[in-house]
């Protein structure tokens, strides 16, 4: 097998914004840094207004920003618009193609009673001079920055074929330190773009691992409020919170089947550590693995008929298949890295056709995606202690938890490797992100 | 040098005494408290020979040793390091009802949760040398908090070394 290290030169900072998103609690600061290479020129003409005041927000600044992020898209700075149609028959085609756009996205918002509006769009495809997505929406002022991811992922579908992931949640645990040096711990999500955030619980003692369930409602979390590392799961909405586990030792790794009706973990409660699938409705566990060695982090393939994890039982971590039903292992498990000193921490793309995981050499933790197939390793990030690396639900992007000026960040970057951001919260350092399923409402 | 040490822990331990029973012994600038401390304890020891060094705390007692570091992603006890877990499986075993947490920790390196199970091997390494003494497995209970918990915040090997541990705690104490 071949390591494919994918280049890592015409690196350009594009953009860096710094706003205030949570009263009180924190700014967050996203840079990206992108390729140019590839990328598709988009016009995104700020939305007109008609309504008493200005604009209640700035639409097209969310719609430009989820473009970039994505690696995909190129949007016009727009002082380089020579036109800001917000009309469809106010559209020039051809100073769109003298200006090398592939696209032009025109709307406008318009205020049809106190918080209440009405926000239209439409995209066109300036070579064949048409329309190719128009859409009309009701919103309250709250829901415009939703409003805002979601004409991101009808645009990206429109153009690529593919769902967008803008309208998602992360996940993620942020640690910061109070005037007495004690650690407060916090499980928080925000907006796909890290605005937004909310806290969903605190702890003086420490919060690993937040996982999604496939519904989008819950999260399941390791979490030491007992004294010891335990299993949680969260309803993200209400907040009502259950205890899934109280074995003793280190109860770790809590993995959703895609059914929604198992959960894989690692527990240690029969000697090391070892995986077990739990039947939520009966509580019942099956043991999956015994070997010599720790076996955690396990990752569901969409079929839920199989688990990746890692396991030490070679020496050192590596990642290794094993075919599971809900009464626990059904074959033996086949290692699947060999790449490297170590690799850790699986997360399997949504079509089950790619690994992301945390590749060791000389003592650097990056994140690589194991491409199962043609078995290629490819390097995607450059640093030192990159982990935690999870899919966005469409698989273009990857979201890990990074560092950046010594604290710990959020950082993203697009499976193909000509994309990636840092969020950086003032609050502390973040870590442990997850990208959330596509909601459901 | 121990001897000195002994003798000094001897005097502080006196030193609080005084501080108790008289106030206005605080009030004095230290070097003067130091001297008092001293001469007090030395007629005390003639006197009642009840003050003992504690052999927590007594640093020539392998006791007064509560920390067992490791080698990189490894999880075993170093030779140099046995003497210790020894004189702390004596301990238990002559004194069943004392009870310990073995607090496994991990440097920052490797995944979280790969360092939570590695804190933990670490645990059962110093608690496998324990139960082999005749310390019963119902005094120790083991915990492992992987990287989380550093005692050094560096991201280096003079950070990564300490933070590579086991600690015995004496809850009660």
């Amino acid at each position: 097998m071949m390591l494919k290290k994918i280049k890592l030169n015409l690196l350009i900072v594009f953009l860096c914004l710094s706003v205030v998103s949570v009263p009180a609690r924190a700014s967050l600061t996203i840079d990206i840094t992108l390729w140019l290479d590839n990328a598709t020129p988009i016009a995104i003409v700020p939305f007109g207004w008609k309504g008493v005041g200005s604009a209640p927000m700035k639409m097209t600044d969310v719609i430009s920003n989820d473009l970039s992020r994505s690696g995909q898209f190129a949007p016009m700075k727009e002082n380089e618009m020579i036109e800001t149609p917000h009309e469809g028959r106010d559209v020039n085609f051809a100073t769109w193609r003298n200006l090398n756009m592939k696209y032009v996205v025109i709307g406008k918002i318009k205020m049809q009673a106190r918080n209440s509006y009405q926000i239209q769009f439409q995209l066109f495809d300036v070579e064949k001079g048409s329309q190719m997505a128009g859409h009309s929406f009701q919103a309250k002022e709250n829901q415009l920055r939703r409003l805002s991811h979601h004409i991101s992922d009808l645009i990206y579908e429109a153009i690529t074929g593919e769902r967008g992931a803008f309208d998602t949640y992360l996940a993620y645990i942020t640690v910061s330190r109070n005037r007495k040096g004690q650690n407060r711990y916090r499980l928080a999500i925000s907006d796909s773009d890290g605005y937004n955030e909310q806290i969903l619980f605190e702890s003086s003692m420490p919060i690993v691992r937040p996982v999604w369930s496939p519904d989008g409602q819950r999260l399941a979390y390791v979490s030491y409020a007992s004294g010891r590392p335990q299993i949680y799961i969260q309803n993200v909405f209400t907040k009502n919170t259950q205890q899934l586990t109280n074995f003793k030792g280190s109860n770790l790794s809590p993995a959703w089947s895609p059914d929604g009706r198992h959960m894989a973990m690692s527990l240690s409660k029969d000697g090391n550590s070892e995986l077990y699938i739990m039947d939520l409705n009966s509580r019942r566990l099956s043991r999956v693995t015994r070997s010599y060695g720790a076996d955690l982090e396990p990752a569901w393939f969409p079929d839920g008929k199989s688990l990746v994890f890692t396991s030490d039982r070679g020496g050192r971590a590596q990642l290794y298949r094993i075919d599971v039903n809900e009464r626990g292992a059904t074959g033996r498990a086949q290692r699947i890295t060999f790449d490297g000193v170590e690799n850790l921490r699986p997360s399997v793309s949504p079509d089950g056709k790619r690994i992301a995981l945390v590749h060791n050499t000389g003592g650097q933790y990056r994140i690589a995606i194991l491409d199962l197939e043609s078995e290629q390793l490819s390097l995607l990030t450059d640093g030192r202690l990159d982990e935690s690396p999870g899919f966005a639900p469409n698989g273009s992007m990857l979201i890990y938890a990074s560092q950046a000026r010594g604290k710990g960040v959020l950082a993203a970057v697009a499976t193909d490797g000509r994309a990636s951001h840092k969020m950086r919260f003032t609050s502390g350092d973040v870590r442990e992100p997850a990208w959330s399923p596509y909601k459901q409402d | 040098m121990n001897k000195w040490n002994k003798f000094l822990l001897v005097g502080l331990l006196a030193s609080f005494g005084v501080a108790c029973t008289s106030t206005s012994e605080t009030q004095t600038d230290e070097t003067q408290t130091q001297q008092d401390a001293q001469t007090d304890s030395r007629s005390g020891a003639q006197d009642q020979t009840t003050i003992q060094s504690d052999p927590f705390t007594d640093p020539s007692n392998p006791l007064s040793t509560t920390t067992i570091y490791f080698d990189f992603d490894r999880s075993e006890v170093k030779a140099a390091d046995r003497e210790v877990v020894m004189a702390h499986a004596r301990y238990l075993a002559d004194n069943a009802d004392v009870k310990i947490v073995l607090e496994g920790h991990a440097d920052e390196r490797g995944t979280r949760e790969y360092n939570i199970a590695l804190g933990e091997r670490r645990a059962k390494a110093v608690s496998q040398l324990m139960l082999l003494q005749g310390v019963s497995q119902s005094q120790i209970d083991i915990v492992s908090f992987g990287e989380e918990r550093p005692v050094a915040l560096g991201h280096d090997e003079s950070a990564w070394s300490v933070n590579r541990r086991v600690e015995i705690l004496y809850p009660g104490r």
